[in-house]
């Protein structure tokens, strides 16, 4: 957003809680790699020079990477700085920070979806001896005391914990709601490539059917590992992973869980092979179908006959329940009444229709699907600029916009 | 993406334009939303009982059935029982049938997406030790419910399988059956 600022010629300033690239920094464990390949990260003016252009970067690659960005652009950068309160002024926006105040015309709160680690109310239940976790405190399996570990959710985090907690050898219990499922390679190719080809990410808002579900979806069930390995229910199963329900309740050291397991498996299934059917029908059209490999479909999840419906902690011998239950945004800050009764911003495509001179970027599906991709966030930054623009009227006219 | 294959409209006996419609009043008026369903049970004799449903609570005010309507249950012969009606359990499952067929129903319909048949076969296998106390390891319930489906309707086998599926993710009898539910019985 600050390149298409300054190539806007708009005075601007760039407010950072922490370092570049802070969450990735402290927020997240160290495995974490990025989900979609290395040529994907296209920036404006800036893209993938490497020679592993369909690798992923790790955690720390990913960190300098924004850092060699953040040198590219040069942005009007104040690290550090919290913003402590957005409210109204006469004339915009005041931004509060502990280095000072400063007054806009427009603010764009880049600050994304994935900051408060969702936990669902029934965790309250769980024995007092049992080692709860959410992603932003795990680090990794060893640090988990020896025995059973559930983890609860398997959108990508939760199938990427159960991955690697299970090759640690503690046996994972994975709590399995509706969920996403993915496969990393389909034809030959990247199913990033496949996306991005036949034009899925670039799908907009305004396009969708369904715009509150698209936003709402599980992530895929992906993770960019070097051996480009899926962590689909299948592979998990195969790993020695234990699929149950999703967890329902807990009760007097017990967990419940939801006997609908098989249905949201076979959701799952229904939604990957029509994305598939869509892949191949674009491939079909587009010439692509005989340079890639032939069609096949994936193997429908495998779910055993009767999955259980409860589990006794102590004597499935857990010790550990990872809670893979999602993220949300945090706008504790935000003193501007926008919120839905559910915590999140009403917007118009990134554009806070109720608070003129109020933007939002890096959410899901915010304009587009790519929206919250490294790739998504230039299209969007483009488009938004020219509505911030317009907004402030005149270029060149010495009006700030804020970035929080 | 289920893509109805007719020229003509398709017409399942379900409005969802009016479903659609009641999605929209109550995303801004959600007290509305919150609905209260209500029965009355009679003991006749043995283990025949009565119940009857007729006044229920939604959008905000008391709501009436056209009539009342009542459901006898008994136990069969087997049981030393009258065999007057059906076993309650059978009765859940009838619940959880019409349930989903008419998740079914309304799913196609809103996927547009012609029926011509809808049938449905439901079992579910229960060790009655479980109830007559024999075995506390063995619960009371079902140890699990087959419902299969038979459908003729204009879309391929996947989109029909989409429709069933998308119908239990939306079925209240179906969350009321796979999920706990609390339940608090009083004496008055």
């Amino acid at each position: 957003m600050s390149w298409c600022l300054a190539a806007r010629s708009i005075d601007h300033v760039v407010l950072e809680r922490g370092e570049v690239a802070n969450t990735w920094r402290t927020e997240r464990w160290p495995s974490l790699t990025l989900l979609t390949p290395n040529w994907q990260s296209r920036l404006p003016g800036f893209g993938y020079e490497g020679d592993d252009p369909d690798g992923f970067r790790t955690l720390p690659e990913t960190i300098a990477f924004l850092e060699r960005y953040a040198r590219h652009v040069s942005p009007p950068l104040k690290t550090h700085c919290p913003v402590t309160s957005v409210r109204r002024a006469a004339d915009g926006y005041e931004v509060a920070t502990p280095q000072g105040t400063w007054d806009c015309k427009a603010v764009v709160l880049a600050t994304g979806g994935f900051n408060i680690a969702q936990v669902p109310k029934l965790s309250d239940a769980a024995p007092a001896r049992i080692v709860q976790l959410n992603p932003v405190q795990y680090r990794n399996p060893e640090s988990l005391p020896p025995g059973g570990v559930m983890v609860v959710g398997a959108a990508a985090t939760g199938a990427q914990l159960a991955d690697e907690i299970q090759r640690s050898g503690r046996p994972v219990t994975l709590a399995v709601g509706e969920h996403v499922r993915a496969i990393r390679t389909y034809r030959g190719k990247d199913m990033q490539w496949w996306m991005n080809a036949a034009g899925l990410n670039d799908e907009r808002y305004d396009e969708v059917e369904n715009l509150t579900r698209a936003r709402s979806l599980p992530s895929f069930q992906l993770a960019g590992y070097r051996d480009r390995r899926n962590i689909d229910l299948n592979a998990l199963t195969s790993l020695g992973v234990k699929l149950v329900g999703r967890l329902a309740g807990i009760q007097d050291g017990k967990a419940q869980f939801s006997g609908s397991l098989r249905n949201v498996c076979e959701l799952a299934d229904l939604k990957l092979n029509r994305l598939l059917n869509r892949i191949d029908e674009w491939a079909a059209e587009n010439g692509v179908s005989d340079v890639v490999d032939p069609p096949h479909r994936p193997e429908p999840t495998r779910v055993e006959a009767s999955p259980p419906l409860g589990l006794d902690f102590e004597r499935a011998g857990i010790r550990t329940i990872v809670w893979a239950t999602g993220f949300r945004p945090d706008y504790s800050w935000l003193e501007v009444p926008v919120l839905d009764r559910k915590g999140n911003i009403r917007h118009e495509g990134g554009v806070v229709t109720e608070a003129p001179g109020l933007y939002l970027l890096g959410l899901t599906f915010l304009r587009r699907r790519k929206s919250s991709l490294i790739d998504g966030v230039g299209d969007d930054a483009r488009d938004l600029s020219a509505h911030l623009a317009a907004h402030l009227g005149e270029p060149r006219s010495g009006k700030h916009a804020g970035l929080a | 993406m289920a893509k109805g294959k007719v020229d003509k409209p398709v017409n399942n006996g379900v409005n969802v334009d009016a479903l659609f419609g009641a999605q929209e009043a109550l995303k801004n008026a959600p007290e509305a939303a919150k609905f209260k369903w209500r029965a009355q049970v009679e003991w006749i004799k043995g283990t025949h009982s009565r119940t009857t449903v007729e006044k229920f609570y939604g959008l905000g005010a008391e709501q009436k059935h056209k009539e009342k309507f009542k459901f006898d249950a008994d136990h069969p012969e087997i049981f030393a029982a009258e065999d007057n009606a059906a076993t309650p359990v059978e009765i859940v499952l009838a619940g959880l049938a019409s349930c989903l067929t008419a998740g079914v129903a309304a799913v196609a319909q809103a996927r547009k997406v012609q029926l011509r048949s809808v049938s449905a076969t439901l079992e579910a296998g229960m060790d009655v030790r479980g109830i007559l106390g024999m075995d506390e390891d063995i619960r009371n319930g079902f140890d699990g419910i087959k419902v299969t489906y038979n459908i003729d309707a204009d879309a391929s086998p996947e989109d029909i399988k989409a429709i069933v599926a998308q119908s239990q993710k939306r079925s209240a009898v179906y969350d009321i059956i796979t999920n706990p539910t609390n339940v608090t019985v009083e004496v008055v």
